[in-house]
């Protein structure tokens, strides 16, 4: 909320400057977001009166003035459309000083302006730093006083000062909330304005009734008759309200937006002869219509509080009046309203219709629920004083049962103590309390029962009075220590891998961490990912950043096109994070690690392996992954097709048989269709699965030597590895303790469409040396059932 | 006899002439082998007198003796130059860099996060984890931020329905603790958070580490010293602290941090209050025999602040050129 300073001052003027009641309240929760001047440094300008203008004998643009300052007349060149005479208007004087858009000051001097001589400078508001606009002079009333300096005619020594409200803090959204807290947190007494209640001259009422008491517990309603419309909202009205930020658009409007600035009410005049029947407050009925007071038709749901006549709804309850029954220059009689809303009925509902209106954010954080009849004496006051007219009495439908109930609060000295960990003063905790208003009673010993005002929606519990002596005491007078807690062990399960090991494990291993979006583009999703759907957003921001991803790949793939397309050809990329699995009704949430490898194997260098990543480069980086728990014969490749990875480079990654993550080659049609340079690597697995490791086991070390021997097999191309060291290791006896593949060779000497795979075995017995009888025995095992099972020969 | 003096002259010679260990074995075969000339002297030794044998003896042996020390040294000085000229041989440049997967690097947020993770584990919090899509009860309802409620403008929610969301803060994680666990507790909630804006201050995808410790007496001068404490640590400097009043619906008192790092600026850095009794009767704790205070931060902003970073962007484009600064 922006507000002027002047008008604060006018109810509560504590002995410190702008920028000491801005920290006051920042410090005490309402805070500053900005300060402005409400005028630039200038001095030496007055009131003055163009006599004449006559146009500039040596320019089209510019017109020769005779300016009085009330008691000379002076010639003054000026280049405004606007100026002519009889206007009054902002006349800096020779010897004035304004400030330059720069900040810094010039003075205005004698002179000539195209052979003709001008004594001084008419201003446009831009000019004295009063507003941007540059369009011409300022337009003065016309009864104001020629000769006055223009700073104390429009007040100009002030600021306004722009709070940013919480929530909870509505009771602060007027001059006379804001002026209650600087009151308190200067210990100054504040001079409230003061309503008397206007004596109505005509006997006229308009009847109201309450359909929806729940929402609307009190409405207040007073006809005034014979309003003159034509009449201007005083100047010291109009610059309040600028400077509170809120336009000047008619009297009566003006008067009504005064109240609300002022008191915090918030109030709508209608035209009367609009109104038929009576006004009833109701839910409004579902599809019905209103035309608002911006021109835009609203389509209304019935959870909406509509004011209504007896034939159609006439304004959004606290939030935005109708256009149709507005006041315009035409208005003769006039109906004002003032009510109470329940903020619940209001909350919301203002958003779903994307308005957001100074009512309605009033009413949303509660709006002083004794405050109406104080709001209509005084709208009424100056609605009388300014556009005249007679008033009749005030008409009020209530509902008792739905109003706030006065709140009670119980505080416990004790509570306050332990809470603040301070023994705050009996005395000080009274007065403080006191001063906000609240009505302190002793209960018992050390304990209040504290009334609640009813502008403070915010305090109904014992912990929303101590926040308010924690508040106005200082949260930075309070004391500070550390807590004590016992010490107890924490578990550690030695089992566990942490992610930190994982993360540093593959940034030892040259990958760079990136953190990418989880929600991506939903054709993009689908490429990776067939079988699952993934979760839209109904809001997203936009059509890049719609669905949530099933798999952090798209999000990688995509950081690879980034920096490929600034000359990075080498890439490597993991991230750790949530992707999220729509499984029939279910979702799974879970984390998973995922990286990318691409371009040379090492960085460029003198030495470095310049080749580029292949499948093996990547697999040696997730084998690293899953040694980490010591657990890796728990874990196997097998090749599988995935949607997004080339058909003969890709394999599940399985524990005991369960898949927990894939890895393989990206489908060479997407890296067609990314626009990417290739080949690309990928791998993701489920983090848990990492996490979760094994203790390491004890064997005993054999004392005798081992035996090794070697074969070279020939195998058709389609022979899995792993099969061919599954058959060794079954065959291999109790005694084998290694297989070693040593060289895989295709080309010169091996058929086509064959393969020599060279193996290592090694045997130890743990108490004896093993003879070259046995292990020829198993050898022959070994090398009939691979003969068996794959068509394997030796190779010779 | 008569010969040895000049002899063994002429075997020192020959064995400070010699270049090779070859050259050198060639010289003591000569002199002193089977059939060397020194070796033949002895053989002489017959034809003497047996007064005269014993010193001749030793005269031979003496010369033997003395050609031997100076092979030996010479083969010493011979070996240690062949030495030298090897290595000199095998001397490299030790400033060209070295072979291997060059290292890579966490991202600024990660090492943020761990930092702040760590300061806070040391002193016996647990980090405790949930899930980013959440229900309206978890996110907001059992925080005490009803539907109607104003403050649920504060957070430009990411909706799937009416009643799944992505988490606007993990402080749901704080409440499926609470739920679960009676106290004490000390937890510490880091992961991705989602608000529904963006420009060049917001990003719609942020990082945030909140921290939670429920215990009898906990107070509000806790709250200060603890989080006075990690901004100083965490900063790794004098940072002047203030505590201002602000308002969430899950704390009272609620409280704004903000640092000043000597340049006289106030700069707000983290939110934080003593537990909500609401938020305690939601989860099942009683606020009568329990208080606590939480507090949330966001990483990013942490991290420029300690990195100097100027653009919230950066984070979240991994550009290797940017990402490569952390490492």
């Amino acid at each position: 909320m922006k507000f002027s300073e002047k008008w604060l001052r006018e109810l509560v003027d504590p002995a410190t400057d702008t920028q000491g009641i801005a920290d006051q309240i920042t410090m005490a929760g309402l805070e500053v977001d900005e300060i402005v001047p409400v005028a630039g440094q200038f001095s030496g300008v007055v009131v003055g009166e163009i006599l004449s203008a006559e146009p500039h004998p040596n320019a089209d643009k510019l017109q020769v003035c005779q300016v009085t300052d009330g008691s000379e007349t002076f010639q003054v060149v000026c280049g405004a459309p606007n100026a002519r005479g009889g206007l009054k208007t902002a006349f800096a004087k020779v010897g004035a000083v304004l400030s330059a858009p720069d900040g810094s000051d010039f003075k205005i001097k004698k002179a000539k302006l195209r052979q003709v001589e001008s004594f001084g400078m008419l201003c446009a508001d831009d000019e004295l730093g009063i507003s941007d606009d540059h369009a011409g002079i300022m337009e003065l009333a016309a009864d104001a006083p020629v000769g006055t300096d223009l700073r104390d005619y429009l007040g100009l020594d002030d600021a306004v000062i722009d709070v940013d409200l919480t929530p909870n803090r509505g009771d602060c959204l007027s001059i006379t909330g804001l002026a209650r807290e600087v009151g308190v947190l200067n210990k100054t007494s504040v001079g409230y304005v003061e309503a008397d209640v206007v004596v109505p001259t005509i006997d006229d009422t308009f009847p109201i009734t309450l359909d929806d008491p729940e929402g609307c517990p009190r409405y207040q309603g007073r006809v005034i008759r014979n309003v003159n419309m034509a009449a201007e909202t005083p100047l010291w009205m109009v610059e309040k309200l600028r400077r509170c930020g809120i336009r000047s658009i008619d009297p009566v409007v003006d008067v009504t937006n005064y109240v609300l600035l002022e008191l915090g009410q918030p109030m709508h005049a209608f035209d009367l002869s609009k109104l038929s029947g009576g006004i009833v407050v109701r839910k409004a009925t579902p599809g019905e219509k209103l035309t608002l007071l911006d021109g835009n038709e609203a389509q209304l749901n019935d959870n909406t509080l509509v004011i209504a006549d007896s034939e159609k709804a006439v304004a959004m309850a606290g939030i935005f009046g109708g256009e149709e029954t507005g006041v315009t220059a035409d208005s003769k009689d006039i109906f004002l309203e003032c009510a109470y809303f329940n903020p619940i009925s209001i909350a919301g509902r203002a958003r779903s219709y994307g308005l957001h209106t100074d009512a309605s954010h009033r009413y949303e954080r509660g709006v002083d629920w004794q405050l109406q009849r104080k709001a209509t004496e005084r709208a009424t006051r100056l609605l009388l004083d300014i556009v005249g007219g007679e008033a009749g009495p005030v008409v009020e439908a209530v509902s008792e049962e739905y109003l706030p109930a006065a709140a009670t609060v119980t505080l416990r000295q004790s509570k306050v103590n332990q809470v603040l960990a301070f023994e705050m003063p009996a005395l000080e905790i009274e007065e403080i309390l006191t001063r906000l208003g609240m009505t302190l009673e002793r209960s018992g010993d050390g304990e209040w029962s504290v009334a609640v005002p009813s502008y403070r929606f915010d305090i109904s519990i014992e912990i929303d009075l101590i926040e308010e002596l924690a508040r106005v005491y200082g949260y930075n007078n309070l004391p500070v220590k550390v807590p004590t807690a016992e010490l107890n062990m924490i578990a550690n399960d030695e089992s566990k891998v942490t992610i930190r090991s994982v993360r540093s494990q593959l940034v030892g291993r040259g990958y760079q961490e990136a953190v990418t979006y989880s929600f991506i583009e939903s054709g993009l999703a689908a490429q990776f990912d067939d079988k699952h759907e993934a979760k839209a957003l109904a809001n997203p921001i936009s059509a890049e950043m719609a669905v949530m991803r099933t798999t952090i790949w798209p999000g990688l793939v995509k950081a690879l096109q980034y920096n490929q397309n600034r000359q990075q050809s080498r890439v490597r990329l993991f991230e750790t994070g949530q992707r999220f699995l729509p499984e029939g009704d279910q979702l799974i949430q879970e984390n998973v690690v995922a990286g990318l490898i691409c371009g040379p194997r090492q960085s460029e260098g003198w030495s470095a392996d310049s080749a580029s990543v292949d499948f093996y480069d990547l697999k040696g980086d997730v084998e690293s992954l899953l040694a980490l728990g010591g657990c890796a014969d728990q874990f196997s490749f097998v090749a599988e097709r995935h949607v997004a990875l080339h058909p003969g480079q890709s394999a599940a990654i399985k524990r005991n048989g369960k898949t927990v993550g894939y890895l393989g080659a990206l489908h060479p049609e997407l890296v067609k269709s990314l626009d990417l340079s290739g080949p690309v690597f990928l791998f993701e697995i489920v983090q848990a699965e990492l996490l979760e490791g094994g203790l390491p086991r004890f064997t005993s070390l054999s004392k005798f030597p081992e035996s090794r021997r070697d074969l070279a097999l020939l195998v058709n191309d389609s022979v899995a590895y792993d099969d061919i060291r599954a058959i060794a290791q079954q065959q291999g006896g109790e005694f084998l303790k290694a297989v070693t593949l040593f060289d895989v060779y295709q080309g010169k000497g091996v058929e086509p469409g064959q393969k020599s795979i060279a193996l290592g075995l090694t045997w130890q017995h743990p108490s004896r040396t093993l003879n070259d009888e046995e292990i020829n025995e198993v050898i022959d095992f070994v090398v009939s059932a691979l003969k068996n099972e794959f068509g394997a020969t030796l190779r010779v | 006899m008569e010969n040895i003096g000049i002899l063994l002259e002429q075997g020192k010679q020959a064995a400070e002439q010699a270049t090779s260990a070859q050259d050198l074995d060639q010289v003591r075969v000569q002199y002193l082998g089977k059939k060397g000339h020194l070796t033949q002297l002895l053989k002489g030794l017959g034809a003497l007198s047996a007064e005269e044998r014993p010193q001749a003896g030793a005269k031979i042996n003496e010369a033997k003796q003395a050609l031997q020390d100076v092979l030996n040294a010479r083969k010493a000085d011979l070996e240690s130059a062949a030495l030298e000229a090897k290595l000199a041989e095998e001397t490299i440049d030790v400033t060209l860099p070295g072979r291997g997967q060059s290292l890579g690097g966490l991202h600024p947020v990660t090492k943020t996060l761990q930092r702040i993770e760590e300061f806070f584990a040391r002193i016996g919090y647990s980090v405790a984890e949930g899930p980013e899509i959440e229900d309206d009860y978890h996110n907001f309802e059992a925080l005490n931020i009803p539907s109607h409620h104003p403050a649920r403008a504060m957070h430009d929610t990411f909706y799937f329905n009416a009643n799944t969301l992505l988490r606007t803060h993990t402080s749901g994680v704080q409440v499926r603790t609470m739920e679960s666990q009676q106290p004490p507790i000390r937890i510490i909630c880091p992961g991705r958070v989602y608000r529904c804006d963006y420009d060049q201050t917001h990003s719609p995808m942020f990082h945030q580490v909140e921290g939670l410790i429920v215990d009898k007496d906990i107070s509000f001068a806790d709250l200060k010293g603890t989080l006075e404490q990690f901004l100083r640590e965490f900063f790794e400097e004098d940072v002047k602290v203030r505590f201002r009043p602000s308002y969430f619906p899950f704390t009272e008192p609620s409280i704004e941090v903000d640092i000043d790092r000597g340049d006289g600026k106030w700069l707000e850095v983290l939110g934080c209050g003593i537990v909500h009794p609401k938020v305690f009767e939601y989860s099942g704790i009683d606020p009568e025999q329990y208080t606590g205070f939480a507090f949330g931060m966001g990483v990013e902003r942490l991290a420029m602040l300690r990195y100097g970073v100027n653009d919230l962007r950066l984070f979240f484009e991994n550009d290797l050129r940017f990402l490569s600064q952390f490492n």
